[in-house]
């Protein structure tokens, strides 16, 4: 889409584009070929020398154990934080959409999760599971469950997953109350008419309309998961015990920073900017169909 | 309402309080410890109610920070947020607006050329380009400042896209009756563009504001001085070891007071986070 009016002026949108095209320049595009250039780069231990090593720093990647186990660490996770994620949030748009009375004040309630911050997130769920002295710890105990986190690498998974999802119910509940406020209520009355049930109406009617909003749902929710909750891992289980919840960001942080391996960072680096850019391609197709839905 | 089935309603109601409880919980949880003594909530269980010490540990952590972790009292931290949080809010707004304003307005070589390049920063998140990027800012010099913590987050292409999609609904008569009028591009922007932009802005503002201050990775890498922490950094700096030998009161009390601006802005401007929200995300 163009304007039909246009201003002219020789040097008025480059000053007006200047500070934006900067900061991407300094900030964005040179960080990135850097990435690219360390990534094919041994540097010694001093960070003294560097040499050309070509595809080395990938072909050592994908011979390590650790980093084919994290890939395996990320696609658990966000699987299971976008399911959880979804599944939970429709169902509670879905009981927002229906009832009448008090619907501001539910709405008001379940969103500000939203407002805090994924390592704040994690230091609360961190504390009420906290093998010694958390309150659902002690719950579990007296249901037979023996819970710590801090040397059980699935249930150290399992409280990444937790405090994920709460931090990202708020979002995904806001989309689908939208989504399913913008469907047609004459369809869901034929629907009733017609002698179907609510959960009939449910899965036949409301739910495949819903599905552009699932769908942008699922790619947002793993992009999230991806890189968002970074801060809930720093905050808890640091990627541990023993790199159960190591994922492909936290990886990247950990080798660049703590263990000060450039070359390897930096080919982690630009394997998952191509991962987020097949993921951006993913999702604007699909925004691209939604507009002629 | 399609039909009258009280028990479906009766049904709803209970599955969203309890989703609601089951949300509120931790909070509840966080505000609990943050009233107790450390020797309550070292006791297990620990107490559900809140206690007294209300006072006495917020004023502590806020004075003073923690006792034994950190000591970097937690009122500067929460002005570093603020300010980082508004650095990162403002300055987005104000430079993707007039970035959108050139790209839609003005017919110039290279114009899409410029669009793309801000399109492509959608697909380059700071936790893919980390090392790099702190190495940039290392030699600009910008360590331990809020320019550094500011600025290299500030360039936006969802900011940017809101702005353009919002700036292609203006009528073109606007334009044209700007034009006639004999009012300038830069007129037509601050008399005409900018007050249309008003809730845009607002939308923006809130999205922003909490992006700003829930950042986490990038202050953790560039702030070393405890004067400079974020309050989101402060919390994390003051898990010093184990569950037992942390000061969980004043943990949670510091966590109170990093989640209350935020959710405060929330709630308060649910109308612009929502509409924020949703459009940002198009």
């Amino acid at each position: 889409m163009e304007k039909r009016v246009a201003f002219r002026s020789a040097w008025l949108p480059y000053a007006l584009l200047a500070p934006q095209i900067a900061i991407t320049i300094i900030f964005f595009f040179w960080p990135a070929v850097q990435a690219v250039w360390f990534a094919f780069q041994l540097q010694d231990a001093f960070g003294l020398q560097t040499e050309f090593v070509g595809l080395q720093n990938f072909a050592a990647l994908f011979a390590d154990e650790h980093y084919l186990a994290s890939f395996q660490t990320t696609a658990v996770f966000s699987v299971l934080v976008a399911f959880f994620g979804i599944a939970i949030s429709l169902l509670l748009a879905t009981m927002a959409d229906r009832v009448v009375r008090g619907a501001l004040v539910y709405k008001t309630l379940l969103i500000w999760p939203y407002a805090v911050a994924a390592a704040v997130a994690g230091v609360l769920w961190a504390f009420m599971f906290a093998p010694s002295i958390g309150i659902v710890t002690y719950v579990l105990k007296r249901m037979g469950v023996d819970w710590n986190w801090i040397i059980n690498g699935d249930q150290a998974m399992l409280l990444v997953v937790m405090a994920s999802v709460w931090k990202q119910i708020s979002y995904n509940f806001l989309f689908f109350l939208a989504g399913l406020q913008s469907i047609p209520r004459s369809l869901v009355e034929a629907a009733a008419i017609d002698g179907a049930g609510p959960v009939r109406r449910f899965w036949t009617v409301v739910f495949p309309l819903l599905s552009p909003t699932t769908f942008f749902l699922l790619v947002v929710n793993i992009v999230y998961a991806f890189f968002d909750t970074f801060g809930v891992i720093d905050a808890t289980t640091q990627g541990g015990p023993a790199q159960a919840t190591q994922i492909l960001v936290y990886k990247v942080y950990y080798d660049g920073v703590k263990a000060a391996d450039l070359g390897g960072s930096s080919a982690q680096s630009v394997i998952l900017m191509l991962i987020v850019i097949a993921l951006t391609v993913i999702q604007f197709r699909f925004v691209e169909r939604r507009v002629q839905y | 309402m399609v039909e009258n089935r009280p028990w479906l309603t009766v049904f709803s109601h209970a599955v969203l309080i309890l989703g609601m409880l089951a949300v509120a919980f931790p909070l509840y949880v966080t505000f609990v410890a943050s009233t107790h003594r450390l020797e309550d909530i070292m006791q297990v269980p620990m107490p559900l109610v809140p206690g007294d010490q209300f006072l006495a540990n917020y004023s502590q952590v806020l004075a003073a920070g923690g006792t034994t972790g950190s000591k970097a009292p937690v009122s500067t931290m929460l002005f570093n947020s603020t300010v980082m949080a508004l650095g990162i809010a403002i300055g987005k707004i104000a430079i993707s607006i007039i970035a959108s304003f050139a790209i839609v307005y003005f017919r110039f070589p290279l114009r899409m050329f410029f669009f793309w390049m801000i399109f492509i920063t959608l697909m380059l998140p700071v936790e893919v380009r980390i090392i790099p990027t702190f190495k940039v800012v290392s030699d600009l010099g910008m360590l331990n400042s809020y320019v550094g913590l500011t600025l290299p987050l500030i360039a936006s292409a969802t900011a940017t896209f809101l702005f353009r999609q919002f700036f292609l609904t203006i009528p073109d008569e606007l334009a044209e009756a700007a034009r006639i009028d004999g009012a300038g591009p830069m007129r037509f922007f601050r008399d005409v563009v900018l007050p249309l932009s008003r809730t845009s802005i607002a939308a923006l503002f809130v999205i922003q504001f909490i992006y700003g201050w829930n950042q986490y990775l990038w202050p953790l890498l560039i702030t070393s001085e405890e004067s400079m922490y974020t309050a989101v950094i402060g919390i994390s700096r003051m898990l010093v070891g184990g569950d037992a030998a942390n000061e969980w009161n004043l943990i949670m009390a510091t966590a109170m007071l990093a989640m209350l601006p935020p959710a405060v802005v929330v709630v308060l401007m649910q109308k612009w986070f929502v509409k924020g929200l949703v459009e940002t995300e198009k």
